[in-house]
C-alpha cells in the first residue's frame, strides 16, 4: 500500500521506511509514526469495532486519551491487547490486528447488535439477565463476554521482564510541552535536581503539534534546542517514554518508563518496561489538556476526530486524514486546524457554533462520506474524509486530583482546573492549569518552577522566555446538537450515548457516580479521558443544575492502563520472593532431599533412599532409626536472638509468661510467649552462656516477629533496662543429633567431655569440635530422644553434616526431615504451629501452670481473663482410632457419640496428624473441651469435608516415653 | 587459629568466592572479613567510646561508615555499630574484643551472620536505583544505612564513590547475588 494521505512536514524521519502489518495487510511508514499516524498516512481509518456495538471506529485523538482505536499489538507470547493505536511507537516489523470483531474489521457479523440497539440501552444486561440467578455466571455471563469485549489475551507467559526502581528529585516535572519545558530549565539552570517526564517518546507537547513560532523558531524546533540544553545539564534526568500514573502520599509519584515497547524485542537483559517510586520534594503538574468533541447523530465515524488531533496528525505527522475536512468548533482553538490544514492544501469547511452553524449528522458505513449542516435553518450536505470537532479543551486535572481533591469549574474556559493545594507541593502549570496560549504556558511553567526554587532554598534565577503566541481562547459552551433521531455518541470506548444519559435522568441515576455506574460512562481503559466532563455535563443539563454543582467522579490512579507484568516487577515464577538455604542445603541436595518452604527457607522435608516409593516410607525410616539409633536434623532456621546487658534476665522475665530470672548460667530452659491478649504466639528454648548473655531460640516461622516483638519491648515498653539485641540466626549452623546413640556419636566430634556428668539434661556450653573449631552445644530435645543441638560458624556447617554422617556410620546414623521432625513431636505431645494457632491459651495447651503469677509479664494479666480460664475449655489430648487400621484426618472435628454433626455439639477438632511408626497407627493431638477429664473416653472424629468418621479414644498427648525417661539417659 | 579437620563454604556455596564483571561493574563474595557487632550498654557510652579510641576502633556517626586497620566499622542504631577487621588475624572477632569492653558493651559475632558483595564501578546509582530506595547521587562517600533489596533486608556501605558493599543474611547470599547480576545487566 502507498502512503496516499502522507503530505509535506512533520517531525518523521523519511529517510528510513519501516515496514508493518495491520491485520495481515502490509504497510510502510516511518520512523517517529505511530501505529494510528502510519495507518492514517495509507489511507486507513477503520481501526477497530466498538466495545458493545461493535459500531466501526478509527482514532479520535492522536494521544493516550484514545477511546476508539484499540489493537492488539505484537504476536505470539509478546501479544498486547487493547493498545492504543494512537501511542503505540512504529518499528520495523511490527504487527497488529484489530480486535472485537469477527470474521473481519470491515464486515463484522456482531454489528448485528447495533441494529438491535434499542433494546440494548444503558441497565439492560442489569435488568434482562436476572433470572433465574443460577444462569448468570455459566450462561449469562460467558455469552455476553463473548459478544462484547475489548482484545484477546495470548495466555503464554509474558516473556519479558519489568523492574520496578527509586528516584529522588527535587522537583519532579509532569509533562514535557512548553509549561513543563520551561519549569525544567528555570529548575535545571537554579541547579535542582530535576526529574522531566512525559509519556510521549518526543518531547515537546503540543509544540511538535503546532506551527506557531516559539523564540523566532517552529516550536517544534525551540522544543528540541530546550531538550537538548536539558540533555547537558548533569542535574536533569530527561524521562521520555515516562507516565507519571499516580500521585501517592508525601511527594512520592509513581511512574511506567516503557524501556522497550519501541522495540520488536527488548534488548537481552534489558526490562521491557521499569515501574519507577519517584520521591520528590515538588511537583509541577504540566501534563497539558484533553480536547472534548461535541456529541451529534452518527459523531463516531472512522474520520471524525476530534479538531487538535487532525491538525497534530498533519503538522506533527504529515499526515492529511482526508483531502477534504470539515472543522465543527465552539472556540477559537478549532479554526487553528482549519487555517493550518488549509495551508497544507486541504480543502476545509468551518461550522463555527458561534455563528449559529452545527452539524446534525453523518454518513459513511465503514468510514466518513459526507456531514450534514444546519445554518441559517437550512441543511446542506458537505462531502468530506474527515471532521474535526472542538468542544473545547479540558485541563489534564487527573494526577492533581489523586488524593481526592475535586477540580474547580473555570466559567472563562467552561472547563475544570486542579483546585489548589488538593496535593501538598504539586502545582499545576501550563495547559494543566488552564492557561492555554503557549506564552501563559510558558510562564506559568516558569513561574512554577521558581515558586518551587524558593520553596526549597534555592536561588531563583533570572527569567528568560523566548516569545511566544498569546492568542486568546474564546468558546461559547456546545455539548451536544439537540433533535436527533439518531444516537449521538458521548463515550466512544463504552457506548454511551446521549440517549443513554437521559434514560439514566428517567430512572434517577442522577449523580455523576450512579451516572457512571448504571451507563459505564468514564470506564475501561481511557477511564472517560474524552468523555466525562461531555457526560456530567449533558445530565447538568437535564438536572437544571450548574456543571460544578454536578461535580466530577473521583480521579484514580493510574492515568493510563499498566500491564500487569509492571505491577509484579521481577516478583514472578522463582522471583517471587528470596530463597532461604541452610547450612546443609548443598548436601541435601546431592541426597536428593525433597524440600519443604517454611516462610522463605527451603527445609529438607525428607531424604528418599534407593527402593522408596512413598514419603511414608522415607519418613517411617527416619523415624524408626532416630529412636533406635541416631537421628540428625539442620534446625539453624528456628530464630536465634543474641540478648545481652545488665538487665536481660529481668527482660527475659517480661517477655516470657515463665520464669527466667533463675537460670542458672549454662542451663537452658524451655519457655512460652504470650501476646498482650493472654494468647500464647511462640515457644522456644533460652539458654545462659554467662552472667548477662543469653541466646533465645524462637520457632522457624516467628524468628522475625519474635524479634520485633522484643525490640519493640525493649526500645518502648522497658526503654530504662540495659538490654542489647541481635539475631544470630545466621551466624550459627545448628544440627539436632537425636536417638540413643547422640551422645556416642557427638563425643566423636566434640574435642571436650559431654557425658551426662559433664553436660547433664538442659545444659549448654562452648565447646570445640573437630580439632579446634569454636561451637556451641545445647542439650536439648524435641524429640524425647536424648538429644543436643550442636552449632558452628555457619561456613563451617556443610563439613559439620558431613563429618557427623561420615561419623555416624558406625551406628548406622540418619538425616531426617522436618516430616519425621514432626512425626516425633507428636508422639511426644509438643505443641508447634498447628497448636500456637493465635486463640490457644497456655492453659489450652496444658501448660497453664507456665504463666507465673509471681512477676508481670507481658500477656500474664489479660491471659487470667474470664474465659480464657474456663474449667470447661479446650485441653490439648492425644487422639487414637480405637481400631488401629483407621486413618484420621486433620481438621476433624469431636462429637459424641450420636450426636449430629453441628456446631451445638461441637466438641473440638484434631489439630495435628501423623502416622507412627512407632505405635503402628495414625495419631493425633487436638483440642477437646474438658479434654483432661476425658482420658479414656470413646468419641467420634467427624471431617464433613473429607466426609470420614472414624471412632477414636482420647488418650494423654505423651505417647511415647511419657515419663521422659530416654531424653534424660 | 586451632587447626581443625572442617573446611569451609563460601556463603554462596563455593570453595572460593564469586566475581564477575557486567558492564562497567564488578560483583565480589568478600569472605575474608570478620564482624561483631559493638553496642555500648546503658550508661557506659562514654567509656565504650574512649575504650574504643584507645583500641583503634571507628566509632562512626549516624548513617555512617569509616574505615581503618585493623578495624573499620559502620553505624546500626543508636549507639550501635558493626565492626570489620580482617579474618585471617579476627577470626575470633568477639573474643579479640571482650576484653577490650568488659561489661561496658555487649559483643556479638556476626561474621557468618552476613554474606557481604562489594560492587564497584562508576554510577553506581544507575544499578542500585533498580534495587533499593537508597539515593546514592546525593549520599555521601562514606554512607551506611540499612534497606530492603528484593525482600531482603541489606546494609548497604559505601566505601567510595564507585566501590560500595551490600551485607545482606547470609542464607538468601544466592538470592541476593541473583538480584544484583540482574539489576546490573538491566541497568548497563
Amino acid at each position: 500500500m502507498t502512503q496516499s494521505n502522507r503530505i509535506a512536514g512533520g517531525q518523521i524521519d523519511r529517510t528510513r521506511t519501516l515496514s508493518f502489518t495491520f491485520d495481515g495487510v502490509a504497510y510502510r511508514g516511518h520512523p517517529g509514526d505511530t501505529l494510528a499516524s502510519a495507518l492514517l498516512a495509507n489511507g486507513v481509518r477503520l481501526m477497530g469495532r466498538s466495545f458493545k456495538y461493535h459500531r466501526p471506529r478509527g482514532p479520535i485523538s492522536a494521544g493516550s486519551e484514545e477511546p476508539n482505536a484499540l489493537v492488539e499489538l505484537r504476536e505470539g507470547a509478546r501479544r498486547e491487547p487493547n493498545t492504543r493505536a494512537t501511542v503505540a511507537e512504529l518499528f520495523d516489523g511490527l504487527s497488529a490486528d484489530s480486535q472485537n470483531r469477527w470474521p473481519s474489521l470491515s464486515f463484522d457479523a456482531m454489528s448485528i447488535k447495533d441494529r438491535l440497539s434499542s433494546f440494548l440501552t444503558a441497565g439492560f444486561y442489569d435488568t434482562t439477565f436476572r433470572w433465574p440467578a443460577s444462569f448468570w455466571e455459566k450462561v449469562y455471563e460467558p455469552i455476553i463476554r463473548k459478544a462484547a469485549g475489548l482484545g484477546a489475551m495470548s495466555r503464554l507467559e509474558d516473556p519479558d521482564q519489568y523492574d520496578k526502581g527509586f528516584l529522588h528529585c527535587d522537583l519532579l516535572i509532569i509533562g514535557a510541552g512548553p509549561a513543563g519545558l520551561a519549569a525544567a530549565l528555570s529548575a535545571g539552570r537554579a541547579g535542582a535536581q530535576v526529574i522531566l517526564a512525559d509519556e510521549d517518546f518526543r518531547m515537546g507537547g503540543r509544540l511538535n503539534a503546532e506551527t506557531h513560532e516559539v523564540g523566532g523558531m517552529t516550536g517544534a524546533g525551540w522544543a528540541v534546542q530546550a531538550v537538548s540544553e536539558l540533555s547537558h545539564m548533569p542535574n536533569v534526568r530527561l524521562m521520555p517514554r515516562t507516565t507519571i500514573i499516580a500521585a501517592v502520599d508525601h511527594g512520592i509519584y509513581g511512574a511506567v518508563e516503557r524501556v522497550s515497547d519501541h522495540l520488536a524485542v527488548p534488548a537481552p537483559g534489558k526490562p521491557r518496561q521499569i515501574l519507577w517510586r519517584i520521591y520528590s520534594r515538588r511537583a509541577i503538574l504540566a501534563g497539558g489538556a484533553t480536547e472534548r468533541p461535541i456529541a451529534f447523530e452518527n459523531n463516531d465515524r472512522p474520520g471524525i476526530m476530534l479538531a487538535g488531533a487532525l491538525r497534530a496528525y498533519a503538522n506533527r505527522w504529515g499526515v492529511a486524514v482526508g483531502r477534504r475536512a470539515a472543522i465543527f468548533t465552539n472556540n477559537d482553538d478549532g479554526l487553528r486546524t482549519a487555517a493550518d490544514l488549509k495551508a497544507k492544501g486541504v480543502e476545509v469547511r468551518v461550522i463555527d457554533v458561534r455563528k449559529g452553524e452545527e452539524v446534525v449528522d453523518s454518513s459513511g458505513r465503514l468510514g466518513l462520506k459526507s456531514v450534514t449542516i444546519r445554518s441559517g435553518g437550512r441543511l446542506e450536505t458537505f462531502p468530506c474524509e474527515a471532521l474535526g470537532v472542538s468542544g473545547g479543551w479540558n485541563p489534564n486535572v487527573n494526577v492533581a486530583s489523586h488524593h481526592r481533591g475535586r477540580p474547580v469549574w473555570e466559567p472563562a474556559i467552561e472547563a475544570f482546573v486542579p483546585g489548589q493545594g488538593d496535593i501538598p507541593g504539586l502545582a499545576a502549570a501550563g495547559a494543566a492549569a488552564g492557561r492555554f496560549s503557549t506564552r501563559a504556558a510558558l510562564e506559568t511553567g516558569a513561574a512554577a518552577a521558581e515558586e518551587a526554587l524558593s520553596d526549597l532554598g534555592l536561588a531563583v534565577p533570572a527569567r528568560d522566555l523566548p516569545q511566544a503566541e498569546d492568542g486568546a481562547y474564546a468558546i461559547e459552551p456546545k455539548w451536544y446538537v439537540a433533535g436527533g433521531k439518531g444516537r449521538a455518541w458521548i463515550d466512544q470506548q463504552n457506548d454511551v450515548t446521549l440517549k443513554d444519559v437521559k434514560l439514566a435522568h428517567q430512572e434517577n441515576y442522577t449523580s455523576v457516580e450512579h451516572l457512571k455506574r448504571y451507563t459505564t460512562l468514564g470506564m475501561a481503559t481511557d477511564q472517560g479521558k474524552t468523555a466525562n466532563v461531555l457526560g456530567l455535563a449533558v445530565m447538568a443539563g437535564l438536572t437544571g443544575k450548574s456543571i460544578p454543582e454536578t461535580g466530577t467522579t473521583i480521579y484514580r490512579p493510574p492515568y493510563t492502563p499498566v500491564a500487569m507484568g509492571t505491577l509484579a516487577g521481577r516478583s514472578r515464577g522463582q522471583e517471587f520472593k528470596p530463597k532461604r538455604l541452610t547450612p546443609s542445603h548443598h548436601w541435601a541436595s546431592e541426597q536428593g532431599a525433597v524440600f519443604v518452604e517454611v516462610g522463605m527457607w527451603l527445609r529438607a522435608q525428607w531424604l528418599p533412599r534407593p527402593g522408596e516409593t512413598t514419603w511414608r516410607e522415607s519418613v517411617d525410616r527416619e523415624v524408626l532409626q532416630t529412636r533406635r539409633s541416631v537421628g540428625i536434623c539442620d534446625v539453624t532456621t528456628l530464630g536465634k536472638i543474641d540478648i545481652q546487658g545488665r538487665d536481660a534476665a529481668a527482660f527475659l522475665d517480661k517477655v516470657y509468661a515463665n520464669n527466667f530470672a533463675s537460670l542458672a548460667v549454662g542451663k537452658c530452659r524451655y519457655g512460652l510467649m504470650l501476646r498482650e491478649d493472654g494468647i500464647v504466639y511462640d515457644d522456644g528454648t533460652t539458654a545462659r552462656l554467662g552472667e548477662h548473655e543469653y541466646v533465645m531460640t524462637t520457632t522457624t516461622a516467628n524468628a522475625v516477629l519474635v524479634f520485633r516483638n522484643l525490640e519493640y519491648a525493649r526500645q518502648c515498653l522497658y526503654p530504662d533496662m540495659d538490654v542489647q539485641l541481635i539475631s544470630t540466626t545466621e551466624a550459627w549452623a545448628q544440627f539436632s543429633v537425636a536417638g540413643p546413640n547422640a551422645r556416642r556419636l557427638l563425643q566423636k566430634i566434640v574435642d571436650q567431655d559431654i557425658s551426662d556428668a559433664a553436660l547433664p539434661y538442659m545444659g549448654c556450653k562452648e565447646i570445640t569440635v573437630c580439632g579446634g573449631l569454636r561451637a556451641r552445644i545445647f542439650r536439648i530435645s524435641f524429640s524425647g530422644e536424648l538429644a543436643y543441638e550442636i552449632a558452628v560458624p555457619t561456613r563451617y556447617g556443610d563439613a559439620l553434616i558431613r563429618e557427623m554422617v561420615a561419623q555416624g556410620a558406625e551406628f548406622d546414623a540418619v538425616v531426617y526431615g522436618t516430616e519425621a521432625l514432626g512425626v516425633m513431636r507428636v508422639e511426644k505431645g509438643h505443641v508447634a504451629g498447628n497448636e500456637l494457632n493465635g486463640q490457644s491459651s497456655a492453659l489450652n495447651m496444658g501448660l497453664g501452670k507456665m504463666v507465673s503469677r509471681k512477676k508481670d509479664s507481658i500477656g500474664m494479666v489479660l491471659s487470667q481473663r474470664e474465659g480464657m480460664t474456663d474449667p470447661d475449655g479446650y485441653r490439648l489430648v492425644g487422639v487414637k482410632p480405637v481400631n488401629s487400621a483407621e486413618k484420621l484426618t486433620a481438621g476433624s472435628h469431636f462429637l459424641d457419640k450420636g450426636a449430629a454433626p453441628v456446631m451445638a455439639n461441637d466438641l473440638g477438632w484434631l489439630t495435628s496428624v501423623v502416622y507412627s511408626p512407632h505405635l503402628g497407627s495414625s495419631i493425633a493431638l487436638g483440642y477437646l473441651k474438658k479434654g483432661d477429664e476425658r482420658r479414656g473416653a470413646r468419641l467420634r472424629s467427624v471431617n464433613l469435608l473429607a466426609k470420614t468418621e472414624v471412632e477414636v479414644e482420647i488418650v494423654s498427648p505423651h505417647f511415647f516415653d511419657p515419663e521422659g525417661e530416654r531424653l534424660r539417659g | 587459629m586451632a587447626e581443625h579437620r572442617l573446611k569451609p563454604l563460601t556463603p554462596l556455596g563455593h570453595d572460593r568466592p564469586e566475581t564477575v564483571s557486567i558492564g562497567p561493574v564488578t560483583l565480589t563474595e568478600v569472605v575474608d572479613q570478620a564482624l561483631a557487632s559493638l553496642a555500648a550498654r546503658q550508661g557506659r557510652e562514654e567509656e565504650v567510646a574512649q575504650k574504643a579510641k584507645a583500641a583503634g576502633i571507628p566509632l562512626p556517626a549516624a548513617a555512617r561508615a569509616e574505615p581503618g586497620t585493623p578495624y573499620g566499622a559502620f553505624w546500626l542504631s543508636e549507639q550501635s555499630w558493626m565492626v570489620e577487621a580482617p579474618y585471617a588475624s579476627h577470626e575470633d572477632i568477639r573474643a579479640i574484643l571482650l576484653p577490650l569492653f568488659g561489661d561496658a558493651a555487649s559483643i556479638t559475632e556476626q561474621t557468618d551472620a552476613w554474606v557481604r558483595f562489594d560492587v564497584s564501578g562508576s554510577d553506581l546509582s544507575a544499578m542500585f536505583e533498580r534495587l533499593c530506595n537508597v539515593d546514592l547521587r546525593a549520599a555521601p562517600d562514606n554512607l551506611a544505612t540499612r534497606t530492603v533489596i528484593e525482600h531482603m533486608g541489606c546494609y548497604l556501605v559505601r566505601r567510595a564513590r564507585d566501590r560500595l558493599s551490600v551485607f545482606g543474611a547470609r542464607s538468601s547470599a544466592a538470592a541476593l547475588w541473583h538480584a544484583l547480576e540482574t539489576a546490573a545487566h538491566s541497568a548497563y
